[in-house]
């Protein structure tokens, strides 16, 4: 269980999050969609705690992440697998490593290191790029290490922030489908922020939309998809024109 | 003015506070004995293979320079044995430390530097904190260490080669004898001539590997924000350089 109570977060002059609260419950997948620049990815972030609120809290597992010791965020980051919007895989290292990297920190055995390790590339689409460098992959390829990267770790969360944004409709749909997997397979709860909303749709139980710093609307698929609030209707329909103004929803927020 | 000067002052000593807190920070991270170990090894392999050449190119010129300039210096009123005195002593006791720490302080510092501002804007260092890898044990004390062990490995190559450079500059060039160049040498020669150099290259390696880690961690923006790292952390390493020769030589000789 994931609780954002009223969290706010401010870079330099610029409001981000406002009043964010949110709840993720165990075991459902919840897609977080909102504009460009509203501050997903920093909400994200304040699950594991690679950002601090400036007011309100983040609890996960009713731990409150900005409270804990670095030994006990240690510990609840091992049970959280995140995805990074740009991979964000340790160029020095190559696949594998990578994919070994968090799971040194288990003492598993080598021999189910190795298993997770090819496991989570074929799940993936990209067995045998065992050793190849970051460098010699392409965005998608990237990405895709990245999401093998968490769920070979076999976390009770995974976040992952934008995982088809840049790849192909095809490779898409196989990412929607293995986060479908991920659920049903292992259990994993999940929070997948992402703005195409086909993916929303599909692998959401809910989807909750950020706006100006707060939640503007929560609800399943089909609520939110019956939705008559007019900047959702705008949003997941995609109209240039209408309630929320990109630019200023874009913005984030007023300064 | 004097609003500018306390200003400073306060910036300063807020700079130095969080320097204090990165240098504990790393100290505590030496408990997770299964992480820095083997990277530190990798970090000397490649700190050592980085600064050997360059290392050891300066000081055969400098000990080049030395015997010829001392015994331009000493012709006719002091005995020219006395350029193997120079050459050592000047070798051993500043130039080998300074002027190899000075262009360590480029390569090394300014590697350093980059690197890690890379990994840092690159969410690199995000993802290591994710995988629960702590960041100062992964990436800053190995690098600390290694800087620290190294420079004076190199600054000792350096020494034995600005001397060696030195000699045989005297025997062809000059009217010396191999022995009374190692008369030279040997005559003031100081057993503290030998570690207060390795003893200044030690606090070079540690002071410039950890500006490195400092401004290469605090980076942000993009590549404009590395590279104002890679230059800061060459500046003021230089500079932390040139002041920690002057407190040695005030605190040890
Ligand atoms: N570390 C930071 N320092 C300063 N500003 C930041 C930082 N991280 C995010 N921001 C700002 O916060 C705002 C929200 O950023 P965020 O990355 O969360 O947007 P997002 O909703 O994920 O957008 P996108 O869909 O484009 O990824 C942006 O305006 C960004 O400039
Ligand atoms: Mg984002």
């Amino acid at each position: 269980m994931i609780i954002f109570r009223d969290v706010h977060k401010r870079f330099g002059p610029k409001a981000v999050l406002q009043g964010f609260s949110l709840e993720i419950r165990e075991g459902e997948t919840l897609a977080i969609i909102g504009y460009s620049g509203s501050g997903k990815s920093v909400a994200l972030k304040h699950i594991v705690g690679l950002l601090e609120p400036d007011a309100g809290e983040v609890e996960v597992d009713g731990r409150i992440v900005h409270l804990l010791s670095r030994p006990e965020l240690a510990d609840l980051r091992a049970s959280i697998g995140f995805v990074f919007q740009f991979a964000a895989l340790l160029d020095s290292l190559t696949v594998r490593e990578n994919l070994m990297l968090g799971l040194k920190r288990r003492d598993l055995p080598e021999m189910e290191m190795e298993e997770r390790v090819a496991e989570s590339l074929e799940l993936v689409g990209l067995t045998g790029a065992d050793d190849r460098y970051p460098a010699e992959l392409s965005g998608g390829m990237r990405k895709r290490v990245g999401i093998a990267r968490a769920i070979a770790l076999r976390p009770r969360y995974i976040l992952y922030d934008e995982p088809t944004t840049g790849l192909d409709p095809v490779t898409s749909a196989v990412i929607d489908r293995l986060m479908v997997r991920a659920r049903e397979k292992f259990g994993v709860t999940g929070v997948v922020v992402t703005h195409d909303m086909r993916s929303a749709f599909t692998v959401g139980d809910r989807i909750a939309m950020l706006y100006r710093g707060a939640v503007r609307r929560v609800g399943t698929v089909e609520e939110i998809r019956q939705s008559n609030d007019p900047v959702v209707r705008q949003f997941i329909e995609g109209r240039p024109e209408g309630a929320a103004d990109a630019e200023d929803a874009a913005s984030g927020a007023v300064a | 003015m004097y609003q500018v000067i306390t200003q400073r002052v306060a910036d300063w000593l807020s700079g130095l506070g969080r320097v204090g807190h990165f240098v504990s920070d790393t100290v505590s991270s030496a408990r997770d004995t299964r992480i820095w170990p083997g990277l530190t090894v990798v970090q000397m392999r490649r700190i050592g293979v980085n600064s050997l050449p360059i290392g050891l190119f300066i000081s055969a010129f400098t000990g080049v320079v030395l015997a010829l300039q001392s015994s331009y210096t000493f012709t006719g009123a002091v005995p020219l044995y006395f350029v193997g005195t120079l050459v050592g002593k000047t070798v051993m006791l500043e130039l080998a430390p300074v002027l190899t720490g000075l262009a360590l302080s480029g390569r090394v510092g300014a590697n350093i530097a980059a690197e890690l501002g890379t990994m840092r804007v690159t969410e690199q260092v995000d993802a290591l904190e994710t995988l629960a890898y702590n960041p100062f044990s992964y990436l800053v004390l190995p690098r600390v260490l290694a800087a620290t062990v190294m420079f004076p490995v190199v600054v000792a190559a350096a020494m034995a080669v600005g001397v060696a450079s030195g000699w045989i500059t005297a025997i062809n060039l000059l009217d010396l004898s191999t022995v009374e160049f190692v008369k030279g040498l040997q005559i003031f020669y100081n057993f503290k001539d030998i570690w207060f150099g390795l003893v200044k290259a030690v606090s070079f390696g540690f002071a410039v590997a950890l500006i490195g880690c400092v401004k290469g961690l605090s980076v942000r923006g993009g590549a404009e924000g590395v590279g104002r790292a890679a230059t800061e952390a060459v500046v003021l390493s230089a500079e932390v350089i040139l002041v920690l020769d002057a407190f040695w030589a005030v605190v040890l000789l």
